[in-house]
């Protein structure tokens, strides 16, 4: 987008919805709506609280805890399932159950057996993420150039030597290409998880705003958690771009 | 119009060009595409531009079409200035263009039925170019059924479908094998022969240049510029077979390597 | 070995609910069912007709909210994908929502329309809307060049453009959109259930849940993830079979 000459940045257009969004506010249209700027200054001040940094605190811990368990689980089984064929077909199936399945059913199953606390959720969390690494990892396995193993081999590389000089690099823009994905479901499935299992972290500073009508707050933690969710995304698809200049050229 | 009164013999009022290129230049930003670039395309011949990758060549082309604006100068088809695409030419595309979801029939009479010809009619003059480009039979296929070769033949019969005097060809036939190009080629020069058009093709290869022009213009790069005119004339009559035996077909390839050769990363 | 893929696909299916069928024998934990128990409580809810009821519940909001979402997400996506100006507009509002939790809206939009279907049908909409959206848009944007370049050579107008070159060649990934956008729309029309107000599939989960009657529970999330799946391999059947070449033909192989 260009405006009389100059080229407006990529989300520069946010800053128009921002003011639609206070000229909507101070017009009083709606009781759910109010002005941007108060919801910036209730930002500040809700920041500061404990309640905040508890909420924050508590999802942070869910879901770093959930992002850990998806990837150190999901790569390894995502590259195993691309080297072996038997083990590739026995799951990959279930794998894409999984992906595409309305895992939100299945968060009764988890708060049955893992009780409604920290455990469940940060389950959820890992249920969400894990299968598209899974997936992504095998993929990026099974691109992988034979004759750069061929090379490898010839030039007397042990199997250690072949997986993490050859496999783990020759798959990285795809593994990272899948964590990017995951850990953006992640951050759904941790807030989905607060939502449904327990009310805790920014679930129940959710539900807290709401039942007392304090739009302002329920706008400013939302605006953090949205701003917080797309910087994730950001940093790991710039994480992404890094390495996958080479990926073009393989 | 008192001018316009004189009587003329019709032969005479059309200029000896087909098409005329006059002082093109083509900017994208600091980098000069082209430079003041004039060329003269004549009627019913098949000239060929020549020159190594980067030199403009397929640009030019575009410019002709009408699908890109020169930054300066101007393109006249038929004395006419050139302000868009039109319906005194065709294009053929090096990557085919072909729709996907269309078959052969469909892809073939597309120019046509955007010219708002009825389907009845459309469909009888598509098959009759079908026919002429060897794909008798295929009028039903789509193009991901059909190999490199014979999805050029439907951008072909489109081009020709459409009944325009001029004919731009950007590298045609340089996403076919060797065998079906050599087809091409011969194919190429009996539709020069038969048909009364002004073909326009860009090509990298020389021997292909050689082979099938009545006239080669070669583009160098850096500025891009007409280096050399070179217009073919003995072997032309001796016919397809003995063209590339002919010292002179042989003389030319290796004049035009030498000029191109230091172009060459 | 023709049969090896289906072979093995059973033979997985068998060890996993062969693993299922032991832990509850057991069992793991007093929640946890056997397969068989789970499964006899299915046809037993299919036979009484309290799943045909369920369900007939649960996809109102779903198949309301996919359609809506498919309807405004690709006339938004084709705009986006068209013009500079809207791209630059819309794109953020977009992206943002792809990325983030949008389930965090469920309190507000539970206060500001209540417990019924719309609060249910917007769930789903803000779940399966932005990814069709950002779909369509790609897909237009990525129309190859050398198409639209033969549509204006052979004189077609803008309109027949978009029309005949545009829409045609953006359909396989408008469609993928939609099949994401449903994926998306299930995820939501579950999450309404269980916590805007159980009805449907979400009643009998969390009712079962209450009185511990855990085989219909399991029975009732098995059976919609299995209808989800089943209908989105569907869907993904018809897409290969609908655009069986569409992705080639224009370039050489």
């Amino acid at each position: 987008m260009t405006l009389f000459g100059y080229r407006l940045p990529g989300m520069s257009s946010l800053i128009v919805w921002g003011l639609l969004w206070e000229i909507v506010g101070q017009s009083g249209l709606t009781f759910f709506v109010p002005p941007l700027s108060e919801v910036v200054a209730t930002l500040f001040g809700v920041i500061g609280t404990s309640a905040f940094q508890k909420a924050l605190a508590e999802t942070a811990y869910a879901f770093i805890a959930g992002v850990f368990f998806a990837i150190v689980i999901g790569i390894p089984v995502g590259i195993l399932m691309g080297k072996n064929r038997l083990l590739d077909e026995m799951l990959l199936p279930w794998v894409n159950v999984f992906l595409s399945a309305p895992l939100t059913a299945l968060v009764p199953v988890l708060m049955v057996l893992f009780g409604f606390g920290m455990k469940s959720i940060i389950i959820t969390t890992t249920l969400f993420g894990i299968w598209i690494i899974i997936l992504n990892s095998r993929a990026g396995v099974k691109q992988i150039n034979r004759s750069l193993l061929e090379m490898a081999h010839s030039f007397g590389a042990s199997p250690m030597d072949a997986f993490f000089k050859i496999y783990f690099w020759a798959a990285l823009p795809e593994i990272l290409g899948g964590v990017r994905i995951g850990v953006i479901r992640a951050v759904k499935g941790v807030i989905i998880g607060q939502l449904l299992i327990s009310i805790v972290g920014f679930g129940a500073l959710f539900e807290l705003y709401s039942a007392n009508f304090l739009m302002a707050h329920f706008w400013a933690v939302l605006i953090v958690l949205f701003a917080l969710a797309f910087s994730i995304s950001e940093f790991l698809a710039y994480l992404e771009r890094r390495v996958s200049y080479y990926a073009a050229k393989r | 119009m008192a001018m316009s009164q004189i009587k003329q013999v019709v032969d005479n009022t059309l200029p000896e060009s087909a098409v005329s290129t006059r002082n093109i230049s083509k900017n994208y930003g600091d980098v000069e595409a082209l430079k003041n670039l004039s060329l003269e395309f004549p009627r019913g011949q098949l000239t060929s531009l020549l020159g190594p990758s980067g030199c403009g060549k397929t640009t030019l082309l575009k410019i002709i079409a009408g699908l890109l604006e020169p930054t300066s100068g101007t393109v006249e088809v038929n004395g006419q200035t050139v302000k868009g695409p039109g319906p005194d030419r065709a294009f053929v595309f090096q990557d085919f263009a072909l729709l996907p979801w269309a078959t052969v029939l469909r892809n073939v009479a597309f120019g046509l039925e955007m010219r708002g010809v009825a389907k009845s009619e459309r469909e009888a003059i598509a098959e009759k170019y079908i026919k002429e480009v060897g794909l008798a039979g295929f009028e039903q296929s789509y193009p991901h059924e059909l190999s490199g070769g014979m999805r050029q033949r439907v951008g072909l019969a489109r081009a020709l479908s459409v009944d325009a005097e001029v004919l731009l060809m950007d590298e045609p036939f340089s996403a076919v094998d060797e065998q079906t190009r050599r087809k091409f080629q011969e194919d190429l020069l009996s539709l020069v022969q038969h048909e009364n058009k002004t073909f326009i093709f860009v090509t990298h290869s020389i021997e292909e240049a050689v082979y099938v022009s009545d006239q080669i213009a070669i583009l160098l790069p850096r500025p891009s510029r007409v280096h050399e005119i070179i217009r073919p004339s003995n072997f032309r009559s001796k016919g397809v077979d003995n063209i590339r035996r002919d010292p002179e077909y042989l003389d030319i390839v290796d004049e035009i390597w030498a000029s191109l050769r230091t172009y060459v990363e | 070995m023709p049969d090896r893929a289906l072979l093995l696909k059973l033979l997985s299916a068998v060890i996993l609910f062969g693993a299922w069928e032991i832990a509850g024998h057991i069992p793991i934990s007093y929640a946890f069912p056997t397969f068989l128990e789970s499964m006899s409580a299915m046809f037993r809810m299919i036979a009484d007709g309290t799943m045909i009821d369920a369900y007939a519940e649960t996809l109102r909001p779903l198949v309301v909210g996919v359609a809506i979402s498919a309807v405004l997400g690709i006339a938004i996506g084709l705009w986006i994908g068209l013009s500079n100006f809207f791209d630059w507009l819309f794109s953020p509002i977009f992206i943002v929502m792809q990325a983030a939790p949008l389930a965090a809206l469920i309190p507000l939009l539970v206060l500001a329309y209540g417990i019924g279907l719309t609060s249910k049908v917007l769930v789903v909409c803000i779940m399966a809307m932005p990814v069709i959206v950002l779909n369509t848009a790609g897909a237009v944007r990525n129309t190859p060049e050398s198409l639209k370049e033969m549509g204006r050579a052979f004189l077609a107008s803008e309109p027949s453009i978009i029309l005949r070159i545009i829409i045609p060649a953006a359909s396989p990934v408008i469609f993928a959109g939609l099949r994401l956008g449903i994926s998306a729309g299930f995820i939501g029309a579950i999450l309404a259930e269980l916590k805007i107000t159980p009805t449907g599939v979400g009643d009998i989960i969390t009712y079962s849940r209450s009185i511990a009657d855990y085989p219909s529970m399991y029975a009732a999330i098995f059976s919609i993830i299995l209808l989800a799946v089943l209908f989105l391999n569907l869907l993904e059947r018809t897409e290969t079979l609908l655009f069986k070449g569409n992705e080639r033909g224009y370039v050489s192989d």
